[in-house]
């Protein structure tokens, strides 16, 4: 199907995107890549009367890095950010998350800022910028603001980005010392979206695991961590039974749904399974 | 409407189109590019696979006025001038990695954009590489088939991919 008509505005900086949207009226929709935008508006599920594209604002686009803190721009593509050298070599979960995104095609346009504006329970980045603590930088009519990922999602397909306002990059603090990361995910063979995943991040020292860190997608509207795990881990030893024991506790505090793909229950039993394995790659055993 | 202007395969175009045209529709129904089809309302089988500068995007999922100014390339524009096939069009044909035909445009194109990528492909990369085109009458196995033997023939001959880019 073809979307419904719209008027279309290209700004080329981000002050004039702010401008655009507030300009754009009551149905205003800022494109990032388009990727889950213009399917639901050719499916007409999506009919805004204005369309604010970023494809052309440069300042959004690439990675930086300063100092402590890698700063991903939102319209950064999935692409750009796989083949990446700051994100491989300090934030490489994020690569590797990534990689499992969609397919060729589409990640040569989605965009990651797109992918956590748009707030999909079962898109892949929104878990891993939370297990990484990172921060949104969100512009508006009143200037900027920094949102920490934990308040930054807030229910299904739902940010705390205001009508007016825009994500423009996204900093990602460095993990220093020696930590480990792994994205496990369980998705049909024929759609890449996950059924359930978790994004770890573990940090060793001296033979135990000093911290995890843990992202579950998936496991209820919005992103969530696993935080009875992660309190069992601090401390513990980097041994196969220590993180199976760790790794029960993993759906504490989740509100999976069902649906085709999986019941509620279903979804608890791959938390478990999925954490034991990404927190014992991610640990190096 | 909004005017917008592109390259395709080598010849400039400069056309009114309105906002909502999605590209796919602007190559087929206004450039007459009808080697490019249409097999989903969902972004997800692949066949409308184009190179927008250089790369293989679905073009049923990307707006005519966002190819502004772009480089497209499609089935159409593969082929060397005097018609010989290009190698991965060549290795379809001979591997039978066709039946009824419908994905094979857009198998072609995301399978170039692979081997660009990655020139000497294993099985498994290939699978992956492919995994946003479906095909509903192979089963796949010659597709996998036809970009193994496209990937033998064009590495180490860059010049043949250099040309075609
Ligand atoms: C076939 C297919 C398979 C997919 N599989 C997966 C998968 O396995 N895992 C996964 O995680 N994702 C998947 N996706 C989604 C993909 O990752 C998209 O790239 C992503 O969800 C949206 O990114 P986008 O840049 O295309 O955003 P758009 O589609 O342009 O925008 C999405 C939403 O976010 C808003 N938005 C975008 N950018 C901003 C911004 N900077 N500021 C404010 N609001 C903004 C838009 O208004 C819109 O509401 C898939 C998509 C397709 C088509
Ligand atoms: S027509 Fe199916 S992905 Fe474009
Ligand atoms: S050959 Fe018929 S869909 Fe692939």
């Amino acid at each position: 199907m073809i979307p419904a008509a719209f008027e279309y505005v290209r700004p080329t900086t981000v002050d004039e995107a702010v401008q655009a949207v507030a300009e754009g009226g009551e149905d205003v929709k800022v494109m990032a890549g388009g990727q889950s935008l213009i399917p639901v508006m050719r499916l007409r599920l999506a009919a805004p009367s204005t369309v604010v594209d970023l494809g052309r604002v440069a300042e959004m686009r690439g990675v930086r890095d300063e100092g402590d803190v890698l700063v991903i721009g939102a319209m950064t593509t999935h692409a750009e950010v796989i083949a990446d050298p700051l994100v491989a070599q300090h934030a490489r979960l994020i690569a590797e998350a990534t990689e499992t995104v969609a397919d060729r095609q589409t990640r040569r346009r989605g965009t990651f800022g797109g992918a956590l504006a748009h707030a999909d329970p079962a898109g892949d980045l929104p878990a891993v910028a939370l297990a990484l603590d990172a921060e949104m930088v969100v512009a508006g009519p009143g200037g900027r603001r920094t949102v920490p990922a934990r308040d930054f999602f807030v229910d299904y397909l739902t940010t705390t980005l205001d009508e007016g306002e825009v994500l423009v990059e996204i900093r990602v603090p460095k993990l220093a010392g020696q930590w480990g990361v792994r994205y496990e995910k369980f998705n049909r063979v024929a759609q890449a979206w996950s059924i359930v995943a978790v994004a770890a991040a573990v940090r060793r020292e001296n033979g135990s695991i000093a911290e995890a860190r843990i992202g579950l997608t998936n496991m209820g509207p919005t992103p969530l961590r696993a935080s009875a795990t992660e309190a069992a881990l601090a401390g513990a030893g980097a041994s196969p039974d220590a993180i199976a024991a760790a790794a029960r506790s993993a759906a504490e505090g989740t509100s999976p749904s069902s649906d085709l793909n999986a019941q509620a229950d279903y979804r608890e039993h791959l938390a478990q399974v999925l954490t034991r394995r990404a927190v014992t790659a991610a640990a190096g055993l | 409407m909004a005017r917008v202007s592109m390259r395709v395969d080598g010849v400039t175009y400069t056309d009114e189109v309105e906002p909502r045209t999605l590209l796919v529709h602007h190559l087929r129904e206004a450039l007459g590019k009808v080697g490019t089809v249409v097999g989903c309302d969902t972004s997800n089988c692949g066949s409308c696979t184009v190179h927008l500068d250089g790369q293989a995007v679905k073009s049923c999922t990307v707006l005519a006025v966002q190819a502004d100014g772009a480089e497209v390339t499609t089935i159409e524009g593969i082929a060397a001038p005097g018609g010989a096939l290009h190698p991965v069009q060549k290795a379809f044909h001979e591997m039978h990695g066709l039946q009824c035909g419908f994905c094979t445009p857009g198998m072609i194109m995301a399978s170039i954009d692979l081997l660009k990528d990655n020139p000497r492909p294993s099985e498994h990369e290939i699978r992956e590489g492919i995994e946003g085109n479906l095909c509903r009458c192979t089963g796949y196995q010659n597709i996998v088939r036809a970009v193994q033997q496209a990937a033998g023939e064009m590495s180490g001959t860059t010049d043949t991919l250099g040309a075609q880019a």
